[in-house]
């Protein structure tokens, strides 16, 4: 295949100790303390619906948010792609803990939240967006998956492609199989041609699996193995630093993605 | 708009629903207007409904060697893709083009979900999942695609697309992008979903689920009835197979609207039907038969059946297979791709079963009774939770 070749036009990043993009290089240099505990801001639901809305809708919102409002992009136009391994984990709890004792009380707002595209949904609704939407799945390699969907996307329809990233932490019974123990979230908006706003280039080849690249922060490290999402880290740890990159990401069980990052001025 | 895409060979296909497993299966209920649907027989506490149930799941477990896999969705993934030279052809794409050269993109709501509920109702005294059922990669969304994968040795890109109802349909769209870009040189793509509590419930909670057999477009339809239903395709470049039925088109859109219930106007359907007719190059006038979401609820089939009736002329033929197969929710995109494809196959338009009463807001276009013309052109609508919208465009292949 020809490599894909798409430009990064803004980042989203939260994490219990860093709640923006714009933090984590500061972060990561020590010159800026662990974020004080909260939830993430995901300003662009409107009020109510943030009070209400189920943590994989906050995390998702506020990446998404974040990267599309540095890329200048109107995301209303802005296709997306929402890649999670294991979905909204305290509602697939609650569902199932709910069928499993009283069937009939299921709630219904859990319920139509409980759809893998919830956070698509809810985000869509909030830009007024009505362009192509996709919620997909990759198990530990959803992020690689994601990001090659996005960027195919990208390049195959010449226009930019919204990914966001997002896992949230393990509850009840099921934590013991999904042992994600951190929730976390990035998103990237993604360009096939450079604009003035371009961060970085990429250039994405397939290759068979090999070892994956390791984040070099030990912190990062630690969140890459308690949250798939978090698989993207060795990349933006590079692209945070101003450094060029080539990582090597999984993008399914037996393919991985080779990402050559070169950050842009 | 899109531009124009250079369509895709689809060189094999297959659907296996309450119609029973397989092609033949389906065109044997179609033709004889038999519905597969069923008192609900299937879970412990059963609501009072109908569902479309694929018989003998119980019965068929997976080989020895994917045993790791096990569970209702699994099993229905694999009885559905031996249907037909289904598998073999697979394997013969991955010979001829190398495993890591065929994409996997499969569709579902809620993947194993089964499973996962059934450890929470036989959690052990400590509140931990029971022995047999501690296998981290069943409990997770992409278990059908990673089954699906491992079962046809297959070792390219593969990804779960869970858009609710429009799952497998918009597996079309990805797998068209990987092969434009040379990423992969074919993909399977389907979908596979199954009866669960925590669909049958879930609607039920929603009150979006009938007492009765779903009646789509009828004037007092009561709501859905749900199914379980799998199927799959595979796509290669056209020039390998010129007389084979071709993917011309897809559109993908969403509503903007609301997370249960379709926009008013049905602007992202419109939105999703025109893109795929602009990818395909094709005009309105040119759609022989369109495969309806359909699914009997109050608001989509309302939403649904005014956009037709505004987009086409007369000539075009538009049927929902719902009352055949119930709503299969995220395996719905394939059965109903099968069905458009039968419908080119065979020269057969299937027609709109169990409503007798038409909805007022239903045109011309509607084929209430089975109909026997040539489809040259046949589209399939799916919609989702979310407002979510795909349109798929199919043509058929050279003939000389």
């Amino acid at each position: 295949m020809r490599p894909l070749e798409v430009f990064i036009q803004g980042v989203g990043l939260w994490a219990p100790a860093v709640a923006t993009w714009a933090d984590f290089k500061p972060w990561l240099d020590g010159a800026q303390p662990d974020a004080e505990p909260g939830k993430p801001r995901a300003d662009v639901l409107p009020a109510n619906e943030r009070r209400r809305a189920p943590d994989s809708v906050l995390l998702a919102a506020a990446v998404a948010g974040q990267a599309v409002s540095a890329s200048g992009l109107d995301p209303a136009n802005l296709a997306s792609v929402f890649s999670s391994a294991h979905g909204d984990q305290a509602i697939t709890d609650y569902m199932c803990a709910t069928l499993a004792q009283s069937p009939a009380g299921l709630s219904p707002t859990r319920f139509h939240n409980s759809v893998h595209n919830a956070p698509a949904g809810y985000w869509t609704i909030a830009t007024v967006c009505h362009a192509a939407c996709s919620a997909i799945s990759a198990g530990d390699a959803s992020f690689g998956a994601g990001l090659l969907e996005a960027a195919a996307q990208a390049v195959a329809d010449d226009h930019p492609v919204l990914l966001a990233a997002f896992d949230t932490q393990g509850h009840g019974p099921l934590l013991s199989m999904t042992q994600v123990t951190l929730p976390f979230a990035t998103a990237l908006v993604l360009s096939p041609s450079r604009t003035p706003r371009s961060m970085a280039r990429l250039v994405i080849a397939t290759a068979p699996i090999t070892t994956v690249t390791r984040a070099r922060d030990d912190r990062l490290h630690a969140w890459t193995t308690a949250n798939p999402s978090a698989a993207g880290l060795p990349l933006l740890e590079a692209l945070a630093h101003g450094a060029g990159a080539d990582v090597v990401l999984a993008a399914s069980a037996g393919m991985a993605l080779h990402v050559r990052g070169e950050t842009l001025t | 708009m899109p531009e124009p895409m250079l369509p895709l060979a689809i060189t094999a296909f297959t659907a296996t629903t309450a119609l029973g497993p397989g092609l033949k299966a389906q065109s044997d209920g179609l033709a004889a207007s038999r519905s597969g649907l069923r008192r609900n027989d299937f879970s412990q506490a059963p609501l009072d409904t109908w569902i479309g149930r694929v018989d003998g799941l119980e019965d068929a477990a997976l080989p020895a060697d994917a045993a790791g896999w096990e569970c209702r969705n699994n099993r229905l993934a694999w009885l559905a893709m031996n249907q037909d030279g289904f598998a073999d052809a697979a394997r013969e794409a991955a010979r001829r083009h190398g495993s890591d050269r065929v994409a996997v993109v499969m569709g579902t709501s809620t993947a194993s979900i089964g499973a996962t509920e059934h450890a929470y109702r036989t959690l052990t005294e400590n509140g931990a999942f029971p022995q047999a059922l501690r296998r981290r990669d069943v409990h997770q969304p992409n278990s059908l695609t990673g089954f699906v994968q491992a079962a046809l040795g297959l070792d390219g890109p593969a990804l779960t697309i869970a858009t609710a109802c429009s799952s497998s349909a918009k597996v079309f769209a990805a797998a068209e992008r990987l092969i434009r870009l040379g990423v992969v040189d074919a993909a399977v793509v389907g979908g596979v979903d199954t009866l669960c509590e925590s669909v049958l419930f879930g609607f039920n909670s929603l009150e979006l689920v009938s007492n009765e057999p779903c009646r789509p477009f009828d004037a007092t339809r009561g709501g859905i009835s749900i199914g379980e239903a799998g199927g799959f395709a595979l796509l290669e470049r056209r020039e390998l197979a010129p007389g084979a039925p071709r993917l011309a088109g897809y559109g993908e859109s969403s509503d903007a609207h609301h997370m249960s219930t379709p926009h008013p106007e049905g602007l992202g359907a419109e939105l999703a039907l025109r893109d795929a007719l602009a990818r395909a190059g094709l005009d309105a006038a040119e759609v022989d038969y369109i495969n309806l979401h359909g699914t009997a609820s109050l608001k989509n089939d309302e939403v649904e059946a005014a956009l037709v009736a505004r987009s086409f002329s007369a000539q075009t033929r538009a049927s929902s297979t719902k009352g055949f197969t119930g709503h299969t929710l995220g395996a719905a995109g394939i059965v109903e791709a099968a069905y458009a494809l039968l419908a080119i196959r065979d020269g057969f338009v299937p027609g709109n079963l169990n409503a007798s009463q038409p909805d007022p807001a239903c045109g011309p276009q509607m084929a209430w009774h089975n109909e026997r013309q040539p489809v040259r052109v046949a589209l399939s609508n799916s919609f989702g939770f979310g407002g979510n919208n795909a349109c798929l465009a199919f043509v058929a292949g050279d003939h000389d």
